[in-house]
């Protein structure tokens, strides 16, 4: 379980792995603030390819960062979403918030 | 419907035991042979329900968890039960994006995605004594 963070041109990757319940949302959540009180980020992507499980903590984290984001006129984007990570997505309304793409690749050019 | 065979475990509401609870359950429905969507529906209504007593029931505090799980031949009952602070207005609780605790980065959508995932939910509630959530799912055996 855990969270790692990538450069990509002006971009910054999360990469995901376990299982995005309340338990992970936090250390993900706490990462993530400390990684950008350091450097700043306008775009955030996060890499689900290691995630097979995420519950409503796991959105209202990633809702909690998009408001951030928000403010500062950034922009959120996720890749690599397995079924369920889909389920969740479609009934919290994520997608409207937080575009899919197929790969780092898409996302740095339409983010 | 004749009961099959039954289960109960007690835990801690620490966080770590969201991922051990979900896994609990999801091995003991097994035995009605689902499918690993339902399972997987299964693990999230368990998880949403467990991280409530954790979060809402306890406040973060320590109390007890307990969850019974009772096999029928083609449905699964669980119920998910704490002894903490219990909910004030069960209606608005179950609303869609409503949250006690937005400063917390919750979604408010615990309750509606048990209620996607599972085909039936009941809350017991008595404030100052807790809460009990019952849910049902029909399990489509692959046999």
């Amino acid at each position: 379980m855990g969270v790692t963070f990538k450069a990509y041109n002006d971009i910054l990757i999360v990469n995901l792995k376990g299982e995005l319940d309340h338990h992970m949302a936090r250390i993900v959540k706490e990462k993530l603030d400390e990684y950008l009180a350091r450097q700043t980020f306008k775009k955030i992507l996060f890499n689900f390819k290691y995630v097979n499980f995420m519950d409503s903590s796991g959105v209202g984290m990633l809702i909690g960062r998009y408001k951030h984001l928000q403010k500062i006129g950034g922009k959120m984007g996720a890749v690599n979403i397995g079924k369920q990570v889909k389920r969740i997505f479609e009934i919290s309304g994520l997608f409207n918030i937080i575009p899919c793409y197929k790969d780092e690749i898409e996302a740095s050019e339409k983010m | 419907m004749d009961i099959l065979n039954e289960m109960t475990i007690d835990f801690l509401s620490k966080s770590q035991n969201e991922a051990f609870a979900r896994v609990v359950v999801a091995a003991f429905a097994s035995q009605l042979n689902p499918t690993l969507d339902e399972l997987a529906d299964i693990k999230t209504a368990v998880s949403e329900a467990v991280t409530n007593c954790i979060i809402h029931g306890y406040e973060n505090t320590v109390g007890i968890i307990r969850i019974k799980a009772i096999l029928r031949e083609n449905e699964i009952e669980i119920w998910v039960q704490d002894w903490g602070k219990g909910i004030e207005d069960i209606e608005k609780a179950r609303q869609p994006l409503w949250t006690s605790k937005p400063e917390l980065d919750r979604s408010g959508m615990g309750f509606t995605i048990m209620e996607n995932f599972m085909d039936k939910l009941e809350v017991e509630s008595t404030p100052g004594k807790g809460t009990i959530v019952k849910m049902y799912k029909t399990i489509k055996s692959k046999n």
